[in-house]
């Protein structure tokens, strides 16, 4: 019915932090960050990890937002939501969207959380390869 | 059957992410996370189906099994479309930049 409406909020949320997220970290372009010894430790900045969640909102939910416009369920014309038409549908809007649509969030942001865990300790194990190798 | 489709589109996108060096430049990670998104929410998707359906979700009709595979590759070509439109717009090799304001001899 209207699902895809969640993470679509979720991913304008990431969006706006990835926005206003500090100068510091825009400026990293690169995989790595220079020490004050010259040498270059693997870094992957949080603005990165974090395009990478709004990278799976966004485009998950343009996709699931065609699967809706395929079963007519938006349509281009006031109110979009076809469910939103009568009071009984819509009250079923918002429990898929409560149900459906808040687990479907939350499993995109569990999955990217292990996703950042597992480069964390990627990053880490890189340093100390790197540290005992000086 | 869309959430099959998607899946192997994310498998073999990721496949092609890793395997080609101009992955960065061709912003590869683009169609990737489009994929893995689009597949994770299906598949939630097909879990609350499941609970509500039992045994028949398993056994769709024909004309269904159909219509998700179109849906399924409708879905893809338009992932691709997406990551087209941001791989023109960003332009790294320049080539629209240059085709556009490339002064003639």
């Amino acid at each position: 019915m209207a699902c895809f409406i969640v993470p679509v909020a979720e991913a304008v949320i990431t969006s706006i932090a990835l926005k206003t997220m500090h100068t510091e970290e825009t400026a990293s372009t690169t995989d790595s960050q220079e020490t004050s010894d010259g040498a270059l430790t693997p870094h992957i900045p949080f603005k990165k990890k974090l395009g990478w969640l709004s990278n799976m909102l966004w485009g998950g939910s343009a996709l699931l937002a065609f699967e809706h416009l395929w079963h007519g369920e938006i349509v281009p014309w006031f109110p979009f939501l076809t469910a939103a038409s009568n009071l009984q549908d819509t009250m079923a809007m918002l429990q898929e969207m409560a149900t459906t649509g808040v687990t479907m969030a939350g499993m995109v942001t569990g999955i990217w959380l292990v996703i950042v865990g597992i480069t964390s300790v990627m990053e880490k194990r890189e340093l100390n390869l790197r540290s005992a190798a000086k | 059957m869309t959430l099959l489709t998607t899946v192997f589109a994310a498998i073999i996108s990721t496949i092609v992410w890793y395997l080609n060096t101009s992955r960065r430049e061709l912003k590869l990670s683009v169609l990737c996370f489009t994929y893995w998104g689009a597949s994770i929410m299906w598949f939630v998707d097909a879990v609350f189906e499941y609970i509500r359906l039992r045994e028949a979700f398993f056994t769709p009709a024909p004309a269904d099994v159909l219509n998700d595979l179109c849906l399924g590759l409708s879905a893809v070509a338009l992932g691709l479309i997406i990551w087209l439109a941001v791989l023109l717009i960003h332009d790294p090799k320049g080539v629209i930049r240059n085709a556009l304001f490339q002064k003639k001899d």
